[in-house]
């Protein structure tokens, strides 16, 4: 899930100065659950910018914002509200802003920050795990991501600065490079100490990535 | 040969200390910090210590090299991708700089440029392979370079960190990769050398102690709750605490880090912290 959260009310006043009515449109997959872009939020925004003057020519909820042609074929439906708007207030993730960037020639403002893609501990607690970079060494790190957890994203081991098995970067947090060696000798085995890993191939983490499967579903 | 190269495969105990290059462009004040120095056998120069943006440790070094020292040029993966930290290596080779110390780099969130992105590309056990790499004429890309650099690579180690099968499991990767010396971290206490150096004394790679003067309890407190894999033990903080003179005891202290040196390892790093006058007294047996 990708994990967001608003712009601050003084940021979004600004940013939105220079418009009169406007079109919000949320999002009911992540934005809904990091409580950003769902009905209620949406509908909070509209309170708070008709309570500054602006103009709200309407408002919608995607089911997934981050769906291209779905998002295209709901704002189709909305055109003539859309028409009126100055500009389009979005609360999703910076990929469903750009679903609808693709598909309107309207401005769009971005009205949330998105962090990452993370996993969900409990109401509210969101948790980074994976960093999507294309070359995954799971299986050797006993299931705990060295790219992610390590503030350093380090391959072959801890660096100098564990303290007490905490992270410098962070003392609250444990070391992953800890994490992973007791793991592994829980698992008595070696994994990837067994071996120098090389550098990360960031040709993998082309950008903008682009991934397309055939009828069959393997890789175009 | 670097002049410290040549020492460590004699099996002299050497001793080195380190300077910073300025927050500015006046490198005067390092050369003259450096003159201090001059019975050292190896000055590291720092490369934006802290994770604080200064001059270039290269340049520095070059400096150093051209008033006769034999500098350290200290490398980390935090500012620069792999294709600057080999260009910089090239560099570096080319200007007669040969010691180098391999560091992953601390974390930007400890300096003053917090909001610059780490670069991280490599660890440093990886960049240490590309320093082998390239001495063998080949850069990281597998192409041929016209003339192959010399280097005499370090690394750093922390015989303090627990648990310490962990950092010997580094420790092996770093060697395995062309590690041909260690700085450690400082260390305080005996038991911990102790067992590192029990483990560490079959790969026969030359190990130098990093030495830090405590100047009183104060600094030694700061030390503990803010530089990475330090940790100053109660007992110490308490000899600091009782002194009449902090200053005199953190000398004590620190001529027996070198004493321990003298009997486990191949030399001492001495970080003194603008008290190199008194280093005299710290290499006294």
């Amino acid at each position: 899930m990708i994990i967001s959260t608003p712009k601050g009310r003084e940021e979004l006043a600004a940013l939105l100065a220079e418009y009169h009515s406007l079109y919000i449109i949320g999002c009911g997959a992540c934005a809904t659950v990091c409580k950003v872009g769902g009905e209620d939020e949406v509908f909070a925004t509209q309170e708070w910018l008709e309570e500054n003057g602006h103009e709200v020519v309407g408002s919608m909820v995607l089911e997934e914002a981050c769906h291209i042609m779905r998002a295209a074929r709901e704002l189709r439906r909305c055109k003539a509200q859309i028409d009126e708007a100055d500009a389009l207030l979005i609360l999703s993730c910076g990929a469903g802003v750009q679903s609808i960037s693709n598909c309107v020639d309207k401005r769009v403002l971005a009205g949330v920050n998105s962090l990452f893609l993370g996993n969900i501990r409990r109401f509210g607690e969101f948790e980074e795990k994976c960093s999507l970079c294309g070359d995954c060494i799971l299986s050797e790190t006993a299931g705990i991501c060295p790219v992610t957890n390590c503030a350093k994203g380090m391959l072959n081991g801890p660096c100098g600065g564990m303290e007490d098995g905490h992270c410098e970067a962070d003392e609250l947090r444990d070391c992953a490079w800890l994490k992973i060696y007791q793991r592994l000798e829980k698992q008595r085995r070696h994994g990837v100490f067994e071996r120098v890993v090389e550098p990360k191939d960031w040709a993998k983490k082309f950008k903008p990535g682009q991934h397309r499967l055939d009828k069959n579903g393997d890789k175009k | 040969m670097s002049r410290l190269a040549d020492k460590l495969a004699r099996q002299q105990f050497v001793v080195t200390a380190e300077i910073a290059p300025p927050k500015g462009i006046d490198v005067a004040p390092a050369l003259a910090k450096a003159e201090v120095l001059r019975d050292m056998d190896a000055i590291n120069v720092t490369d934006n210590q802290g994770a604080c943006m200064r001059m270039s440790p290269l340049v520095l070094s070059r400096l150093l090299v051209e008033q006769g020292f034999d500098p350290i040029l200290q490398i980390t993966c935090r500012d620069r991708n792999r294709m600057a930290l080999q260009s910089d290596l090239l560099g570096a080779a080319a200007m007669g700089i040969e010691n180098l110390l391999l560091l992953t780099g601390d974390h930007p969130k400890f300096g003053d440029h917090k909001a610059s992105r780490p670069v991280f590309d490599l660890d440093s056990v990886q960049l240490l392979k590309a320093v082998e790499r390239l001495q063998q004429g080949v850069d990281m890309a597998g192409k041929q370079l016209s003339e192959a650099p010399h280097f005499f690579s370090g690394a750093a180690v922390a015989p303090a960190a627990e648990p310490q099968a962990l950092t010997l499991k580094k420790f092996k990767k770093k060697i395995n990769c062309g590690a041909e010396f260690f700085q450690t971290q400082a260390v305080f206490q005996r038991t911990q050398l102790e067992s590192f150096i029990a483990e560490a004394k079959q790969f026969q790679v030359p190990v130098i102690l990093g030495v830090l003067l405590l100047k009183n309890v104060r600094m030694a407190n700061f030390l503990n709750k803010n530089i990475p894999g330090v940790q100053v033990p109660q007992d110490l903080l308490q000899r600091l605490e009782d002194a009449v003179n902090p200053l005199q005891e953190g000398v004590r202290i620190a001529r027996e880090m070198v004493a321990l040196a003298r009997e486990f390892c191949q030399g001492v790093h001495l970080m003194t912290f603008g008290q190199e006058n008194l280093i005299p007294q710290i290499l006294a047996e």
